[in-house]
Parts: structure tokens; C-alpha cells; sequence
């Protein structure tokens, strides 16, 4: 076991890359030498093409990977000297294919983590009830179904709702609106924005799609084979006249309107 | 006389022969599906086990029955009683359908979920408790009625050994020439074995995961 460097962190970051490689195989370096820090109640946006390490790196923060060189922390605690288990409840998690449980009602999604920590029932319910108002779902109407039996735009929102349910201070989102048609898409990032407001969550959301990280985003951080190619903030991204970025912008301009879809 | 008056004049023989079966058959399931499903998780734990585990549960079931019968007589504990001989026999025999079943239903399960369980902070032991085999029930299930269909057929071979149970009359009809005794043991014993294939598949059916 390394043991995390001594000197906490500068500011209150909450989550924090040193220098940190991953390395699949020694043929394959998925993500390389990234230095960033997220502070409290900031959305980082990781944009990049497929492949370009934006997942793993997201993988890299709830320690379902482990670096291979550098440091993760989290709360100025590297994940490796976290537990695990206690680490990943900290953190909501919403991944691309959702992920939902299917042989759980949504209810029984949602409650996931309360139950798994003990929640007493009448305190689960409760909530489940908040989070899925939250999210713009009748809970009267939805408790009991199960995943395929909602449409893909309700399904992300109970995925949401999940990630949610025990309050974490911070949330992971693996391209969360991925799956959805243009328009559903669209509606659901607007909802989103509202909570993202409302909670004050330390937010870090993988995307491929360039309105969505302007949307979303407080910053953008560009990945492109494995690296970090540069933070910036959605107007910085807007005007700045890097290629790479440019390029970005330039087909979204291109696409004004109905970037989104796939 | 006819087979149905042969069946109604041995009626207490017949019936009692079912249920000895139904004794071995029952025993034999439990202890498979006991040492199976966690041989079978097992084997998606740690992939390097899968050789062995496999390997030897496939040459169980390679082994002629009547031989491994023979074979497990000489052995101290095992010779001793007919019965627990039988159901160690037929146990070996029952585990290869219910350890590949439970490996291939565990690692069937979509990875994205897997991943949002462990994502979510379960413990190894809770995604295999409440994902994993809910989700592979029916997969497992599978292979726990190919189990059950075989070992109710080859639990017949077990009277050779004076296990009883339906392989009585088999066995005496051969000695003595007689189809009628022949059927005695072997109707009842096609009966058991296409009313727990179909008992098992409706089971399967409804816990087969909604999707």
C-alpha cells in the first residue's frame, strides 16, 4: 500500500488527480498523467471522443480502478486508503447503461443504498417518495413497476433518483442521458440543471456530446487520448481558439440546435 | 392378466417403490444443489478453478453408471449402507447440470448491472445474494431440472446395489423375464420424471426475469 502525500490539499478540493496513470496492460495506457481538482459544488465535465479515457478516469474516483501511477483523493483522502465500500457510498453513481436493477421495483432501486445502510423502512419510504418528486415521477404510479416497464427517459431518472438516494455529497454520471432520443434528452438536462442548482452536489459528468458539457458543466475538461487536454469554462471553451476545441465548437455550431441526438 | 390389474394386485409394492425413489432422488437433489451452486459460483469467482471443477464433473459423468456403482462398493463409509452409497453416486452424477448452469446464469448477467451494484458500494457477498442468483435463478433452475430428470433414471440402477426404489422391479423383470414387472418400475418412474420436468419448468418460467 502507497501512503497518501503528506500535504493535504491546497484548497478544499474535493476531488483531486495527481498526476495519475492507469494502465490496462503494458501495452495500453488509458489514461495518462492527468492532474485536475473539483471543488465543492462544482460540475466538471469530462469531454472527449470514445476511448479517450473519459470513463476510466471517472472509474478512477469510486475506485472501481485503481491508479497504476499518482494519486486519486477524495475528500483529501486517497481512494486507496479509503474503504471501498464506505467510499463508494459516499458517492452516487449513474452509469451509461443505467443499470438498473431488473428484478427490483423502482422502489426497490432507489432504496437500494438506504436499505444496504440500514435505513429504517418508514424513513426509506419517505424518501423514495422525495427523490422520485424530485425527479418528476408520480411515485404513486411508478413505486411498483419494475425497469422495463418504463420508457428510457423515466428509467434515467430513476437512475438518478438512485444515485441520489442517499444524499452523497458527490455524484458520477457515465454519459447519464446517453440512451435517450434528442428531445427526451433535452428535457431531462434541463431538469437536471434545476437539481444540480438545488443540491449543490460536487458533480463530475462523462459526455461525448459538446451542448451537453455547455449545458452542464461549471468547467470542461477536454480528454483526448488519454490526457487532459485543458479545463475550461463553457465561455472560455466558446471562444477559445485552440484547433482541438475550435474543432468542437465548429461542429456544434455546425449541428446548432440539434446537437444531442446520436 | 393385464398390466392395470398387474399394477392395481401390486399396488403397496409399486407405491412403495415410488417412494423409496422419490427418497433418493429428493436426498440426492438437495446435497447437489447444495454442493453445486456454490462449486458453480465458485468457478465465476476464480476463473483458474474452472478447469477442475468442470473437468472432474464432466468425467463423473462419464463414468458408466453401473460401473460407478461398483466402483464406490469397496470404499469403507460409503459401502456400508446401500442408500447412502446410491446418493453419492447419483449426487456425482447430478452436479455437472447444476455447476455449468449456475456459472453460465451468474455470468450472464448483465455487466452494467453488475456495475452499478458494485458502483453503488455492495459488498462482494450482497451482489451475489440479491443480484447475481435472483438473476440467474431461472438459469440455475435449468439446470436443476436437467439434474432431477437424469437422476431419476439412473437412481433405477441403484437397486443393483440394494438401494431400492423403482430399479426393483427392473431388475427382478429382467432376472425373471417378466414385462410386466419391467414396467412396474419402469412407468412409475417416466411419470416422476415428466412431472418434475414439468413442475420445475413452470417454476423456472415464472422467475425467469422480467426484461
Amino acid at each position: 500500500m502507497e501512503r497518501a502525500a503528506a500535504t493535504p490539499a491546497a484548497d478544499s478540493a474535493v476531488i483531486e488527480f495527481r498526476h495519475v496513470s492507469y494502465l490496462l496492460d503494458s501495452q495500453q495506457e488509458l489514461v495518462k498523467d492527468v492532474s485536475f481538482a473539483v471543488q465543492r459544488g462544482e460540475t466538471l465535465v469530462l469531454l472527449g471522443r470514445s476511448g479517450a479515457g473519459k470513463t476510466t478516469a471517472l472509474k478512477l474516483i469510486n475506485r472501481l480502478l485503481e491508479p497504476t501511477e499518482g494519486q486519486v483523493l477524495v475528500e483529501g483522502r486517497a481512494t486507496t486508503e479509503w474503504d471501498a465500500i464506505e467510499l463508494r457510498r459516499h458517492i452516487g453513481y449513474v452509469i451509461q447503461e443505467i443499470g438498473l436493477f431488473p428484478h427490483f421495483t423502482v422502489e426497490e432501486n432507489i432504496s437500494l443504498v438506504p436499505r444496504l445502510e440500514d435505513w429504517e423502512k418508514e424513513r426509506t419510504r419517505v424518501r423514495v417518495k422525495e427523490l422520485l418528486a424530485m425527479v418528476g415521477l408520480d411515485a404513486a404510479k411508478f413505486s411498483r413497476r419494475y425497469p422495463h416497464e418504463l420508457s428510457g427517459g423515466q428509467r434515467q431518472r430513476v437512475g438518478v433518483a438512485r444515485a441520489l438516494a442517499a444524499d452523497p455529497p458527490i455524484l458520477l454520471m457515465d454519459e447519464p442521458f446517453g440512451a435517450l432520443d434528442p428531445l427526451t434528452r433535452g428535457e431531462v438536462q434541463r431538469e437536471f440543471q434545476e437539481l444540480e442548482r438545488r443540491l449543490g452536489k460536487t458533480i463530475v459528468i462523462v459526455t461525448h456530446h459538446v451542448s451537453e458539457s455547455l449545458v452542464l458543466g461549471t468547467r470542461i475538461g477536454l480528454m483526448e487520448g488519454g490526457r487532459l487536454a485543458g479545463i475550461y469554462s463553457p465561455r472560455e471553451f466558446l471562444e477559445s481558439s485552440e484547433p482541438t476545441v475550435a474543432a468542437y465548437v465548429a461542429h456544434l455550431r455546425m449541428h446548432e440546435g440539434i446537437e444531442g441526438g446520436e | 392378466m393385464s398390466l392395470i390389474e398387474f399394477f392395481l394386485r401390486h399396488q403397496r409394492e409399486i407405491v412403495q417403490a415410488t417412494l423409496e425413489h422419490v427418497w433418493l432422488v429428493g436426498v440426492t437433489m438437495v446435497l447437489s444443489v447444495g454442493i453445486g451452486v456454490p462449486l458453480g459460483v465458485l468457478v465465476t469467482r476464480r476463473p483458474w478453478l474452472s478447469r477442475p471443477i468442470l473437468g472432474g464433473a464432466n468425467i463423473a459423468e462419464t463414468i458408466p453408471s453401473l460401473a460407478l456403482f461398483g466402483f464406490l462398493l469397496p470404499v469403507p463409509w460409503l459401502g456400508d449402507r446401500a442408500d447412502r452409497l446410491a446418493v453419492v453416486a447419483l449426487t456425482l452424477y447430478a452436479l455437472l447440470p447444476i455447476i455449468r448452469n449456475t456459472a453460465a446464469g451468474i455470468a450472464g448477467v448483465d455487466a452494467a448491472v453488475r456495475e452499478a451494484a458494485r458502483g453503488m458500494g455492495m459488498t462482494e457477498w450482497q451482489i451475489l445474494r440479491q443480484v447475481e442468483l435472483p438473476l440467474s435463478l431461472s438459469t440455475v433452475l435449468a439446470g436443476v431440472r436437467v439434474a432431477t430428470v437424469l437422476t431419476i433414471g439412473i437412481a433405477t440402477i441403484a437397486a443393483a446395489v440394494g438401494a431400492g426404489g423403482l430399479g426393483e422391479f427392473i431388475f427382478r423383470g429382467l432376472a425373471m423375464v417378466n414385462n410386466q414387472l419391467i414396467l412396474a418400475g419402469a412407468i412409475p418412474a417416466a411419470l416422476l420424471a415428466l412431472g418434475a420436468d414439468y413442475l420445475l419448468s413452470v417454476l423456472e418460467r415464472r422467475l425467469r426475469p422480467a426484461r
